[in-house]
């Protein structure tokens, strides 16, 4: 029951683009398809969930036994650039059919805040391994959720008559702000 | 550099308004003035040194090793900002959080070294870091300026309103972020059309 609310409260109640502001980037810049949408949702799951555990291990089997904390926002910003580059080079050679479905969509994680905002809260909280990984995967997916569902409002906005003032970002801003007054209606599903 | 391409960091090509870029401090820490010009001013420092360093250090660095390379210089300066901030503005420091390493990852950062830096001289970066820093940081403030007032009645923690007028607690959530940013957008839409035609 314990992982079950802590999935949810990841995924819904503290949704990382509605309620934490992290990744807002991608939020805005690829959801004006749907295809797009599903691409990167699928990308930043993976390399979120991977870079979790390797920046995890990496600060309790080093930086913590060393007293080097202090290095955590250098190292764990290259562990995920790296990371990334890394992802993108084993897809393209095992999976190509993967490759061409992600592939754009993977240099754009590295300057992806909720990567490394999932990163440094599991540190933050303090969570063992098995939470921290259903923490991220919640995380992940609350991401995903959320920019599925505002892919498909901006697809119907493209055809309303918009004030030319709001054309483009204003109106998606405003829309998002209806969407994340939806996703606090969950704030009551967990403590 | 000229001084017009200053300014028009500031307004014209505003990283937020019009580059749309950093958006996620931007609505993050915008509940009170006070957390806006903090977090302008850090991401303007970090700016500043990333600026001068990428342009001094750009003959050094293989074309392709360059990213992960500004990365580093950029998470030095996040890391000194950081611990600088938890020593001397500690109340700050606490309530901006995860923003400040989050410094690294604001897109406004990564894309002056990348497009500006590391291929003009180092007055010129420096100017065009300063130019760019203090348009984010104006457009936080505005951004901030009008969320403490409708949502709290109050400015830089003196009340505004004097409990005349019920405070809208909407646009200290994050729904009002949005919100809020959307009509700011709108209107500086709305300013530039009329102004240029």
């Amino acid at each position: 029951m314990e992982y079950v609310l802590l999935f949810v409260s990841a995924a819904l109640v503290n949704n990382l683009v509605l309620n934490r502001f992290w990744g807002i980037c991608p939020f805005i810049g690829v959801s004006k398809s749907f295809d797009a949408a599903y691409g990167m949702s699928a990308a930043v799951l993976f390399v979120m969930c991977v870079s979790s555990v390797v920046t995890w291990l990496i600060n309790g089997l080093l930086l913590v036994p060393y007293g080097l904390g202090y290095l955590q926002t250098v190292v764990f910003i290259l562990v995920i650039a790296s990371l990334v580059q890394f992802v993108e080079m084993v897809t393209e050679k095992t999976s190509p059919e993967l490759y061409a479905a992600l592939g754009i969509f993977l240099p754009l994680i590295t300057t992806n805040c909720a990567v490394f905002g999932v990163s440094l809260i599991n540190i933050q909280q303090g969570l063992g391994f098995v939470k921290m990984l259903i923490f991220t995967f919640g995380s992940a997916i609350g991401f995903g959720l959320a920019l599925v569902l505002f892919a498909g409002l901006r697809e119907r906005l493209l055809f309303s008559d918009v004030p030319k003032a709001f054309k483009g970002a204003p109106v998606a801003f405003i829309t998002a702000g209806i969407l994340a007054l939806a996703f606090m209606g969950f704030s009551g599903l967990t403590k | 550099m000229k001084l017009s391409s200053f300014t028009d960091c500031i307004i014209k090509n505003n990283a937020i308004f019009k580059q749309m870029l950093g958006l996620c401090p931007t609505l993050a820490v915008t509940t009170t003035l006070i957390n806006g010009l903090g977090m302008g001013f850090a991401t303007t420092f970090v700016l500043v040194c990333s600026n001068t360093v990428v342009s001094s250090v750009k003959r050094f660095i293989p074309a392709k090793v360059r990213i992960p390379a500004y990365i580093v210089i950029i998470a030095s300066f996040v890391t000194v900002v950081d611990l600088f901030m938890n020593a001397y503005t500690h109340e700050l420091h606490k309530v901006l959080g995860l923003f400040i390493p989050l410094i690294v990852v604001n897109c406004i950062v990564l894309g002056r070294a990348e497009s500006f830096a590391s291929k003009n001289g180092v007055l010129d970066s420096l100017l065009d870091g300063l130019g760019n820093g203090l348009g984010f940081t104006l457009a936080l403030c505005v951004l901030a300026s009008v969320r403490e007032v409708l949502g709290s009645g109050s400015l830089l923690g003196f009340s505004i309103t004097g409990g005349v007028v019920p405070p809208v607690i909407l646009f200290v959530l994050p729904p009002g972020a949005f919100i809020a940013l959307g009509f700011l957008m709108a209107g500086y839409n709305w300013l530039r059309r009329r102004t240029e035609v």
